[in-house]
């Protein structure tokens, strides 16, 4: 980790573009693939795949209402929560494409970067003084706390792969996990099925949260925002959708293969990307959501995984 | 000039600024507010020419008071606490003009008095050079405190507070002076000499370092010597609080690092326990945080949680010193110091916060309140700016300290102290349940519409009160981006903090990343703020949708209890909560107004600290039949002791 040269920059044009062009455009097509999974499982034809770019633009020339009880903390949900994902998402390497930012403990600044925007847009519900999104706001609240200790967990079992002296950020953190794979595949896979329950549950995704679903009582993230409208709520879609890449990005680091040739590792991480809303069309078309009361349990048994995971991967 | 004639001078301003006020009614709260501005300032400038003086030894400033060679030594040890204390002091000097006005409160001058001397005996610990001054000084501090808390001594709440305080800050000094004759002992002198190692294995060292530990742990409100802090805070006018949290609670943090620095090299279970109970206080407080509703009370849990967190990082540090690992060291102990100082500010701005919404609402029943932000803008900002900066979210100064813990608890697991990750699943864990818990405090208190008439006729408070909290909500953005301009200070505390040998702090310009982050996510929120501005210019405004609802009332909304429920109920099992259940009466069909109230109890002290000493209060109920008050059977008593010692020197 040192700063880039400025004769250097040429050279690191290319790998910063291109994960910025990732970080910003392609999120909101994972929503559209997602859309078209469950499709497919439930046997209609669905939206276009490209729905949720056009739901942006429509939203964004849309009109909007305030509630007469809102203050500027309503309005500055939906903004942070777009500039923290998208910070975070800068320090977040996409498979073998490095991230543009990356220095010592930059895996704290995403996790707080991330918990920033989850306690605006928590505030934010708050401000509108409706039960719904209070209770919304407090399940948000509830979940992310007790998903915090397997994403640590796994930073730990990643910090125990690293050669000695070197810098612990998330490149060097998500670069050995190719050795972790060779050394003890069993912890590695604890730790990714971990971190795959810690992204279903911090982008609300079923079985902890159902994004479609029609009854206020059961939701969590869509309840938190029924009183945003037009492009505060295209904000909020498209700051949702670039925490589902950023997380999606940290669980690809952990078993993406890396080649150093730039279009290949583009390629293989986008299309990872892609795979990985797959996969989650999948899980999603095939699971009921869990009873809200037993989510902690499974949330605090993917603590547990993780911290197996730990123990294979320092015994090893 | 002189470090130590400067904090010599900070103590005496402090210390006189309640004083003119005795004679002076109508201008005592500025003079007091520019006694201890010019005290505060005077301390951090004392703080700050002593980080950069190149000993540790510093300066002594030396006199002779009634019998005792009385000294002040200001070193890089002291810097950071005495820089604390002088910006926690300076900005409530100037909150309490417009909060403790001599005309709501007939005891005012008495108070600033004692706030004053409040203020110099946390200056004169943090700038003791012996262990007699230092005890002087600690017991200053103690008392004024407790004179404090009884302040409103007619309600039945505060006294019980005061009570509890003072039973427990007497154990505290009875401990402390017996490691200081033990101290005197082992050393031959009060200075803060080395102790070498040989010495503190001693059994006589051992039990010395044990006395310490215990007075200072009860001191900063660790667990499980916490039990006065919640009710103490809560009691005390805000103001005092803020000073209580902010800085006195700091003077047991500052007794662990300056005896630490006496240490050659501390035994592993010193560092151990100190490890510990951070941990253990961390997640302890939070929790219990959680479950308090009333605003202060909360707030005062989340000191013990920071503690922890302060603990943490200075258990790392002697850790590493006892397992020779520098990284360690380095790490821990800035994290732990800068903490400290970030700690000091934002938790005495959310005292200020709490002190101002109690004023306007005449409660700090969270649930009682709602919709402040709108009455209180001022305030709200502040106190949201501060609960932010307390979750450890960047860009304030909570994230740069935790992040070096956090970077020291990575080494320690992975290098070689497995215990360490405990701390960090620990902190980890913390992390989300201070964010749930500000998220409740500060959304239920400012937002959504007011729960009760109270809440809805509150007003702003004075520009006095909102200048000091503005100024800490600065200091708090300035840390949270100048982490770099921090590092040679860091350094410079931390190697004073060491007996021998220097240490750097690594990748310094990891701090610089961190500043550019800040600044990319002030910019870039700013930017998108504007935009969203202006493409929402023109928007209706209507009542908050809430599904459909016609009539909402603001008693509908989510409660503070109901926020926590689902957290709650996870850790039920370290909680106490004492619930009053409605007895329906008037029938199942026509039920006559019931009420239900639940008050969450201390468990350690309701579980285990109570029932010690009412087993000991009942051995001394039964000593009581042998002393009844009858003369002649104590007379009976003597005489047979005589003749029993008599048979036996025959025998």
């Amino acid at each position: 980790m040192t700063w880039i040269e400025p004769a250097d920059l040429a050279a690191h044009a290319p790998r910063i573009l291109a994960h910025l062009a990732v970080l910003l455009v392609l999120p909101p097509l994972l929503l559209g693939l997602i859309a078209k999974v469950k499709a497919f499982f439930a046997g209609r034809v669905g939206p276009p795949l490209l729905q949720p770019y056009y739901d942006l633009a429509k939203l964004l020339r849309k009109g909007t209402v305030f509630s007469r009880t809102t203050t500027w903390v309503f309005r500055l949900g939906p903004v942070a929560g777009v500039v923290t994902a998208v910070l975070a998402g800068l320090m977040v390497p996409l498979g073998g494409v490095a991230a543009p930012i990356s220095f010592t403990g930059d895996l704290l600044l995403v996790a707080y970067l991330l918990a920033l925007g989850r306690f605006c847009t928590i505030l934010s519900a708050l401000d509108t003084g409706s039960a719904f999104e209070g209770m919304g706001a407090s399940r948000e609240a509830a979940y992310a706390c007790l998903a915090e200790p397997a994403l640590f967990l796994g930073f730990v079992a990643l910090a125990l792969l690293l050669p000695e002296g070197a810098q612990l950020n998330l490149g060097n953190l998500l670069a050995a996990s190719p050795g972790g794979w060779e050394l003890a595949a069993g912890g590695m896979a604890l730790v990714a099925a971990a971190w795959m329950v810690v992204l279903l549950v911090e982008n609300c995704r079923i079985p902890f949260d159902d994004p479609n679903t029609h009854l206020e009582l059961t939701m969590i993230h869509e309840v938190m925002v029924l009183d945003h409208s037009g492009p505060p709520l295209g904000l909020i879609l498209y700051g949702a959708s670039v925490k589902l890449a950023v997380i999606g990005m940290l669980v690809l680091g952990l078993i993406l293969p890396r080649s150093g040739h730039l279009a290949v590792d583009l390629a293989v991480g986008v299309g990872g990307l892609l795979g990985l809303a797959v996969v989650i069309g999948m899980i999603e078309s095939s699971m009921a959501r869990l009873r809200l009361l037993r989510v902690p349990a499974l949330l605090v048994s993917a603590a547990l995984l993780a911290g197996f995971g730990v123990i294979l991967l320092a015994v090893r | 000039m002189d470090a130590a004639v400067l904090a010599l001078a900070a103590i005496a301003c402090a210390a006189l600024s309640g004083v003119p006020g005795l004679r002076w009614r109508k201008q005592g709260p500025r003079l007091a507010a520019i006694g201890l501005g010019l005290g505060g300032a005077l301390a951090v400038a004392a703080g700050i020419s002593a980080l950069f003086a190149p000993a540790r030894l510093g300066t002594a400033a030396e006199g002779v008071m009634a019998g005792w060679r009385g000294s002040l030594l200001v070193d890089g040890i002291s810097s950071v606490f005495l820089i604390a204390c002088g910006l926690v002091a300076g900005a409530v000097g100037l909150y309490a003009v417009g909060y403790w006005r001599d005309a709501e409160q007939p005891a005012a001058p008495w108070t600033r008095l004692l706030a004053g001397l409040l203020v110099a005996g946390i200056l004169g610990v943090f700038a003791a050079g012996d262990l007699l001054t230092f005890l002087i000084a600690w017991e200053v501090m103690s008392l004024c405190a407790f004179g404090l808390v009884a302040t409103k001594h007619r309600e039945a709440e505060s006294r019980n507070a005061a009570w509890l305080y003072l039973a427990t800050t007497r154990a505290a000094t009875l401990s402390l002076i017996a490691a200081c004759a033990l101290w005197l002992q082992l050393t031959g002198g009060p200075g803060w000499s080395t102790l070498s190692t040989a010495v503190a294995g001693s059994a006589a060292g051992v039990t010395m370092l044990a006395l310490f530990l215990v007075a200072f742990l009860i001191k900063a409100g660790a667990v499980p010597g916490h039990i006065w802090l919640p009710p103490a805070h809560a009691a005390a006018p805000s103001h005092v609080s803020a000073i209580m949290s902010g800085v006195l609670i700091k003077t047991g943090i500052y007794g662990l690092c300056r005896l630490g620095s006496c240490l050659e090299a501390p035994p592993l279970w010193w560092g151990g326990i100190i490890f510990g109970l951070g941990a253990a206080s961390t997640l302890l407080g939070v929790i219990w945080a959680l479950g308090s509703h009333d605003l202060k009370r909360l707030l005062a849990f989340h000191s013990i949680e920071n503690i922890g967190i302060i603990l943490l990082g200075l258990g790392l540090a002697m850790v590493g010193r006892s397992l020779g690992d520098p990284l360690l060291v380095v790490l821990g102990l800035s994290g732990a110091l800068l903490h400290v100082l970030n700690h000091a500010l934002f938790k005495s701005l959310l005292f200020l916060g709490a002190g101002a919404v109690d004023h306007a609402c005449g409660t700090r029943q969270i649930d009682r309140l709602g919709g402040l932000a709108r009455r209180m803008p001022t305030t709200a900002a502040c106190f949201l700016i501060a609960a932010a900066a307390i979750c450890a979210l960047p860009p304030f100064n909570g994230f740069v300290s935790e992040y070096l813990v956090y970077l020291g608890l990575f080494h320690g697991a992975v290098g070689g102290w497995t215990w360490a990750l405990a701390g960090l699943v620990a902190l980890a864990l913390t992390g989300g349940l201070a964010l749930a818990c500000f998220a409740k405090a500060a959304g239920i208190v400012f937002l959504g519409e007011p729960r009760t008439p109270a809440a809805a006729r509150a007003h702003e408070c004075s520009p006095s009160e909102r200048a000091a909290m503005a100024m800490l909500a600065g200091c708090c953005l300035a840390i949270g981006v100048g982490l770099p301009a921090l590092v040679p200070a860091l350094q410079a505390a931390a190697n004073a903090s060491l007996p021998t040998g220097t240490v750097s702090l690594p990748s310094l310009d990891a701090g610089w990343y961190v500043t550019l982050a800040a600044a990319v996510l002030l910019a870039g929120g700013l930017l998108l703020w504007r935009w969203q501005q202006r493409a929402v210019q023109g928007a209706g405004a209507t009542g908050t949708w809430d599904c459909g609802y016609a009539e909402p009332t603001a008693r509908m909304q989510y409660t503070a209890t109901s926020f926590a429920a689902p957290l709650a109920e996870q850790v039920a099992g370290v909680m106490l909560v004492e619930r009053h259940r409605p007895q329906l009466a008037g029938g199942a069909r026509f039920p006559a107004t019931a009420s239900f109230s639940d008050h969450p109890r201390d468990p350690v002290l309701e579980r285990f600290l109570r029932p010690a000493a009412e087993a000991v209060a009942w051995l001394a109920r039964g000593l009581r039949v042998v002393h009844g008050g009858w003369v002649h059977l104590y007379l009976l008593y003597v005489a047979l002791t005589f003749a029993a010692l008599l048979l036996w020197s025959l025998a």
